[in-house]
């Protein structure tokens, strides 16, 4: 056992390899993770991604286990490395918040700050402050506070270790909707504001959508599709594709405006995108949502219709998602778009791979 | 009503019950911690046997400690090759027949304080950089708090009440083994029934206000 | 704790029924035993039983419990004690039947060691005191341990050894402390090391009676015992030949 993360090896990612049997559940992943962005574990109860998530943080012993992050070996069963959790520089937040009852939640802030050297310290414990927005309940004993401030505390108390890794297991599981709606944008400020990769369990393909830039897909203890979040979310082979709210993630810019009826143009794979509102700035990178079920097919480019969003598109591929329904994946100039339309349509219009026909979009939902 | 004796009896009494706590209070925990712990098969075997003496009557530790704490049995001969002597007869002897007969009053309450703090806050610490000992330090220690009362309240209460080992391995000298549930047999033997009264109902009185202590003090409601 | 103190308990409710049922009949004796005369009181009671026919019920403890629990109603209908002060006690209090007490054994006091050749035959062992501990029982409560305490006082000894002085609560518990090793000698009953007309174990030297008071085993016809046949063929037995030679054989004085 080594004491120090002594071990250096090339690469800016995180690379995991990690093997692990109980009674009734086996784990058996491999994982190449990019070392920025939020890295979303996605899966059913039970399908091992909490797992996964504490042998990352060394909380689970994993057999014949390998981990490196982001140049730096945390375990490598084979040289008999294993550097213990309180020696590797991440950070942890719980489902459940589980502050330090004994200690207010200053004290509870300062606790990981205090053993981190100074020369280490990147984030200062002001900036974690600011960031959750905490400033009003420092001196607060956690009881005092409710679900999603303890939350909010639990991730700052994370930030301020100045961890290199972050690990978040379902942070916003535990709380209702509203305090969730509380919480995501402090998560995607987080995001915005420091360069800190962060691996996120979750089983809510909402949060996956808002936050997520890379998706691993766990089944059974098993990685059944890792990738950028474009490039998952369409794949027909995957169930994502399939439920009944399947969508695709849109990373697009801010090109103009029209004030007169209050729309946003979104540059898109060179296409203009018009989403209602004017919420966002020029400029700014944002995130959206299309669903399946909102995107229709024509065969021609058609203007007599309500429909303001028509982009040309090819078929990549099909699939009968359910009884009378059919998904095609669609490529707009190299982006990936899904449209579930009925089969009859798809029969009748003699839709095929390679087909070049124009994908009208009903609606387009800002994210973020 | 009393006299020089009973009270050096009761002064003896208070620093064999304080001696005997302190020492079980730092034995204890790190045996209570891994009772908390340990998923070893020998948890079974250690809880049984520090739960001995709930069980065992008095009479059977003090001849054990007796007979081998004394000249010819294995701690004796240990304690004589160490230069200290043999350990019957004097109050380091008591302190270490206390320190047996009480463990569990002590080992318990720690052990279910340490079991009720559970899994999370450990690893928290651990995510927050915390080595083992220092999370002992700064999160169990205060987190198992009231359970450390408890231990020590039960612990000391429970060597003032202590007879039958004392008897059989102190020799009741003066100021040095006798204490004053000895005392006590020794008026009731002597038919000194007025100063039994007296050191008696102190006892129960002492007894009474330990517990009183204890039993609000867990209603209040502290966690 | 509970079913083990309720168990004679019951047993002595039942006794005390049948005693009621069938009072002419009964013949059987509850007697309070010093602990110390245990062994040649078993012996006296079997003979006793197979000469008689009358049952004998032995209860051993010591003197000072046994005159607590008869002061407050004990059933006991005879009663030997470790001394001659509490059955008089007894007497004086109206709690025994008038004129029945009498001396059943005379305690002999030995100065013993488990090891041989430390005690030798004049007792100057104690006057060279190379030894760590001396063991004798509590003399506050036991007739032995005051005649202990007589002896160190006439041999002008009670100062010097005070601080080696360790006390049994009774003198079995004296005995134990020697027998274990952890005393290197002390000051016990005859009848603990003596049987069949020898020491044991060990070396002893048999203190003369002129240096203590003598240890005077009274027994008393209780209360209880006023109209029960049984309890004063006992009281004589005790005193006829036969018993006589087995109280000699365990080492006490009559």
């Amino acid at each position: 056992m080594s004491p120090a993360a002594a071990v250096r090896v090339s690469g800016s990612g995180i690379e995991a390899r990690f093997r692990l049997a109980w009674s009734g559940f086996a784990l058996d992943a491999a994982l190449q993770l990019p070392g920025r962005g939020v890295s979303a574990l996605f899966g059913h109860s039970g399908s091992g991604k909490t797992t996964l998530l504490r042998c990352l943080a060394g909380l689970e012993r994993a057999t014949d286990g390998y981990l490196a992050v982001r140049g730096e070996v945390w375990q490598d069963d084979v040289r008999g490395v294993y550097v213990p959790t309180h020696r590797r520089p991440l950070g942890y937040v719980f489902q459940e918040a589980s502050l330090f009852p004994h200690l207010s939640v200053r004290r509870n802030l300062e606790f990981g700050l205090k053993r981190v050297a100074a020369a280490e310290r990147r984030v200062s414990l002001d900036h974690a402050i600011a960031l959750l927005g905490i400033e009003p309940l420092l001196e607060r004993m956690p009881e005092r506070l409710s679900g999603g401030e303890r939350q909010r505390v639990a991730i700052a108390r994370a930030l301020a270790t100045s961890p290199r890794l972050l690990l978040m297991d379902e942070p916003l599981a535990a709380l209702d909707a509203q305090r969730k709606a509380e919480i995501l944008p402090y998560l995607e400020r987080l995001h915005g504001e420091l360069d800190i990769p962060v691996v996120y369990v979750s089983h809510a393909p909402e949060e996956v959508a808002r936050l997520a830039d890379h998706v691993v897909l766990l089944r059974d203890g098993r990685v059944l599709a890792s990738g950028a979040i474009d490039e998952v979310m369409p794949r027909l082979d995957l169930p994502f594709a399939h439920d009944e709210e399947a969508f695709v993630v849109v990373d697009a810019q801010v090109a103009g405006r029209d004030e007169r009826f209050a729309l946003t143009r979104l540059e898109f794979a060179g296409l203009p995108l018009w989403i209602t509102g004017l919420d966002a700035p020029l400029g700014a990178q944002v995130r959206a949502r299309v669903l399946a079920r909102d995107v229709s097919l024509a065969l021609a480019e058609r203007h007599d219709s309500s429909i303001l969003n028509v982009l040309p598109a090819r078929v990549v591929s099909l699939d009968d998602a359910s009884p009378g329904r059919t998904l095609v994946r669609l490529d707009v100039a190299g982006r990936a778009l899904l449209a579930r339309i009925t089969t009859r349509s798809a029969v009748q219009m003699g839709i095929a791979p390679g087909m070049d026909l124009f994908a009208q979009v009903k609606g387009v939902a800002l994210l973020r | 009503m009393t006299n020089a004796a009973d009270f050096a009896a009761i002064r003896l009494t208070l620093e064999l019950a304080a001696v005997t706590t302190a020492i079980l209070l730092v034995v204890g925990t790190p045996v209570a911690w891994w009772l908390a712990r340990t998923r070893s098969r020998m948890k079974g075997v250690i809880g049984a046997v520090v739960a001995l003496p709930l069980v065992l009557p008095p009479s059977v530790i003090g001849f054990y400690l007796l007979v081998t704490m004394g000249p010819q049995g294995p701690v004796g001969q240990l304690t004589q090759a160490l230069g200290l002597g043999v350990l019957p007869f004097t109050f380091a002897g008591l302190v270490v027949g206390s320190v047996f007969y009480s463990l569990p009053f002590v080992v318990q309450p720690l052990q279910q304080a340490f079991e009720a703090i559970g899994e999370r806050p450990l690893e928290v610490a651990a995510t927050l950089r915390a080595g083992a000992l220092d999370t002992f330090f700064t999160v169990v220690l205060p987190l198992a708090c009231p359970g450390f009362v408890t231990a020590a309240v039960l612990g000391f209460a429970h060597t003032v009440g202590e007879f039958g080992v004392v008897l059989m391995i102190g020799g009741n000298i003066p100021e040095k083994t006798r204490v004053v549930s000895v005392q006590i047999y020794d008026h009731v033997e002597a038919l000194e029934y007025a100063q039994a009264h007296w050191l008696s109902a102190g006892m129960v009185a002492f007894s009474f206000l330990v517990l009183l202590l204890l039993y609000s003090r867990k209603r209040g409601g502290v966690r | 704790m509970e079913p083990s103190m309720k168990a004679p308990l019951v047993r002595l409710l039942c006794a005390a029924a049948l005693l009621s049922i069938f009072p002419a009949k009964a013949a059987e004796v509850s007697v309070a035993v010093a602990a110390n005369f245990t062994a040649p009181m078993q012996r006296i009671a079997a003979e006793f039983e197979r000469d008689t026919g009358h049952k004998v019920q032995l209860a051993f403890g010591a003197t000072g419990k046994f005159y607590a629990q008869i002061r407050n109603g004990a059933p006991f209908e005879l009663f030997l004690a470790a001394d001659d002060a509490t059955p008089m006690k007894l007497e004086q209090e109206g709690a025994t039947v008038a004129g029945s007490r009498f001396t059943y054994a005379i305690g002999k006091l030995v100065l013993w060691s488990p090891k041989p050749g430390l005690v030798d035959g004049k007792g100057e062992v104690l006057k060279r005191g190379a030894f760590a501990h001396l063991s004798i029982a509590n003399p506050k409560t036991a007739p032995y341990g005051a005649a202990a305490m007589d002896v160190l006082r006439k041999l002008g000894l009670a100062d010097t050894l005070a601080a080696k002085l360790v006390t049994g609560e009774n003198i079995a518990q004296a005995h134990q402390f020697v027998a274990s090793g952890n005393a290197e000698l002390g000051f016990v009953a005859l009848s603990q090391v003596w049987a069949d007309g020898r020491l044991t174990s060990g070396s002893a030297w048999l203190v003369p009676g002129d240096l203590h008071e003598p240890i005077r085993q009274d027994a008393v016809i209780l209360a209880a015992g006023r109209d029960k046949p049984a309890a004063r063929a006992l009281a004589d037995y005790l005193r006829g030949a036969k018993a006589v030679a087995i109280i000699k054989s365990h080492g006490y004085g009559r």
